[in-house]
């Protein structure tokens, strides 16, 4: 059950990351990512991470990609023009992203029993709900990273802030 | 029916679940948009339907007949697949987020080794964060409706209601931290069961001090669904009919059947987080088996269904007496008045949960 569900929805999110590039409207292009975004919250819960999955749709589906959505409608951007691309591309790009998949699958299975295995399917600690895990960690081993990303997030707002504020003449 | 196996069994039953509750659920919508025209209606000292069956009741079926014998007109400037696929979305998604709701107590029947609980279609323990993401994923059908028209009115709508949505969805989730730490749960059913020792005094909206979180519940959930006096994104004396104008047949139903959709959704929502679900609200004044084990099993459903149909007669009378918003107002009511009282309920309500609880 749980490997149909990955073979399903990793192929899912494969096509919808090539649809992305493929599409040339904009809109299209945001709503493969969309596309993907889900199919990744469905590999997150078929990994037993449902609150992951459920905050991944939450948050990147529905406020993320949303907003993604609204600036392309509010600009009207139109169909993207195609150009051949430039050759560097094609000679460096396309080894080069065939190299660093090659490494990192290589250092993946190699380190393998350094990093540990998750099973596939529902993978939880000493029968704990898995949001009091999640928080336990985020507030006790985790804390000051979780209150730096925080502040970050805060720097992010005031920025946007006061670029977004009118000037006063 | 011994032959099949536990997940058939489930697998069955579940189906047998689903198609219940979703023909129920397409009949509530039919009959709530009657009731609406009735009360309303009636508000507004005229009759409202009353010519087809008796006392109009078979209004929807009329309603329904004419609409899918109308002509499914598509612009010509129209982008065709993400016309055709945006009614759908917000359908789907106004349906699917039902499946969650726990409609009763728990009630298992046991059928070759496996325990279906009869009134909820599914029990699972982020029931609450699936009905937020499902609304939130809701948003594409209309703004992508709008986009698609190429029509400035639907344009200018599905701007409108795709920011107020994004907006007063914070607030929205927000509303219900206070309860979900009340109960330490996200899981529906759980909720229900923290607010039904007492009958009415242990619900959450009275026994429970989240009247403030239900308040801001209410004003978020109804800018959610975009109705009075939140109905901006459809305003019709600005836009015509805002992002459904180029929409017209079974495409503009869809939309229509959306929106009461949402709007009993947001019902049973309420009734489950706020006022106790299908919890009786005369606690232990009714003996626990009263009336034998069939009425024992049918009353919750009856206070549930109770409780959600006294939301939408509240939506209703809202629509009918309050005015609307103007767009600056409800952008600066979403964000300076609704969000911060929504945190301090947050605050307050851990506080009061640390010291005492």
């Amino acid at each position: 059950m749980q490997l149909a569900l990955f073979i399903i929805f990793g192929a899912l999110a494969v096509a919808g990351a090539l649809n992305l590039l493929l599409q040339r409207h904009p809109i299209n292009s945001a709503l493969s990512l969309v596309v993907v975004m889900m199919s990744l919250a469905v590999l997150y819960w078929s990994l037993g991470a449902e609150f992951l999955a459920a905050a991944q749709v939450i948050v990147y589906s529905g406020a993320v990609m949303v907003l993604f959505v609204f600036v392309i409608m509010l600009l009207n951007a139109g169909e993207e023009e195609r150009t051949s691309g430039s050759r560097a591309a094609y000679i460096a790009g396309i080894p080069g992203a065939a190299a660093i998949f090659c490494l990192l699958s290589f250092v993946f299975l190699s380190e393998q029993k350094a990093l540990g295995v998750a099973n596939l399917g529902g993978h939880l600690d000493n029968g704990l709900n898995n949001i009091a895990e999640i928080s336990q960690v985020l507030f006790t081993k985790q804390l000051l990273p979780f209150e730096v990303t925080s502040v970050l997030i805060l720097v992010a707002i005031l920025g946007a802030v006061v670029l977004a504020r009118k000037e006063e003449q | 029916m011994s032959h099949l196996s536990p997940f058939q069994t489930f697998l069955l039953l579940s189906i047998v679940k689903i198609i219940v509750v979703f023909v129920i659920t397409l009949t509530a919508v039919a009959y709530t948009v009657l009731l609406e025209r009735k009360v309303l209606g009636h508000m507004q000292n005229r009759w409202g339907p009353s010519r087809v069956g008796p006392f109009g009741l078979l209004q929807p079926l009329a309603d329904g007949i004419k609409l899918f014998l109308k002509e499914d007109l598509l612009p010509m400037a129209a982008e065709r697949p993400l016309f055709i696929v945006a009614p759908i979305i917000a359908l789907t998604c106004a349906l699917v987020s039902i499946a969650v709701v726990p409609f009763g107590a728990a009630h298992h029947i046991y059928a070759n080794g496996i325990g279906v609980d009869m009134f909820d279609i599914s029990n699972i323990n982020i029931g609450l964060l699936v009905i937020l993401g499902i609304t939130s994923i809701g948003v594409y059908g209309i703004a992508l409706s709008g986009w698609s028209s190429n029509n400035k009115f639907s344009l200018l709508g599905s701007l409108r209601a795709t920011s107020q949505v994004i907006s007063y969805e914070l607030a929205l989730g927000l509303s219900l931290v206070g309860v979900v730490l009340r109960a330490q749960s996200l899981s529906l059913r759980t909720i229900v069961d923290s607010q039904s020792a007492h009958g009415l005094l242990s619900w959450n909206f009275f026994g429970g001090y989240q009247f403030v979180a239900f308040f801001i519940y209410l004003m978020a959930a109804y800018a959610e669904t975009n109705r009075a006096p939140f109905d901006l994104p459809e305003a019709e004396s600005e836009l015509v009919a805002g992002y459904h104008t180029e929409y017209s047949s079974m495409k503009f139903a869809m939309f229509f059947m959306a929106e009461y959709a949402n709007m009993i959704t947001v019902s049973c929502v309420a009734t489950l987080m706020f006022f106790g679900g299908a919890s009786s609200p005369l606690g232990h004044l009714l003996p626990a088996n009263f009336g034998g084990p069939i009425l024992t099993a049918v009353f919750p459903v009856l206070w549930f269904v109770a409780k959600v149909f006294a939301f939408l007669l509240l939506y209703i009378w809202v629509r009918g007496t309050l005015p609307r918003f103007r767009y600056d107002q409800l952008m600066s009511f979403g964000w300076k008045f609704l969000l911060p009282l929504a945190m301090a309920n947050i605050i307050i309500t851990s506080l009061v949960l640390a010291l005492h609880g």
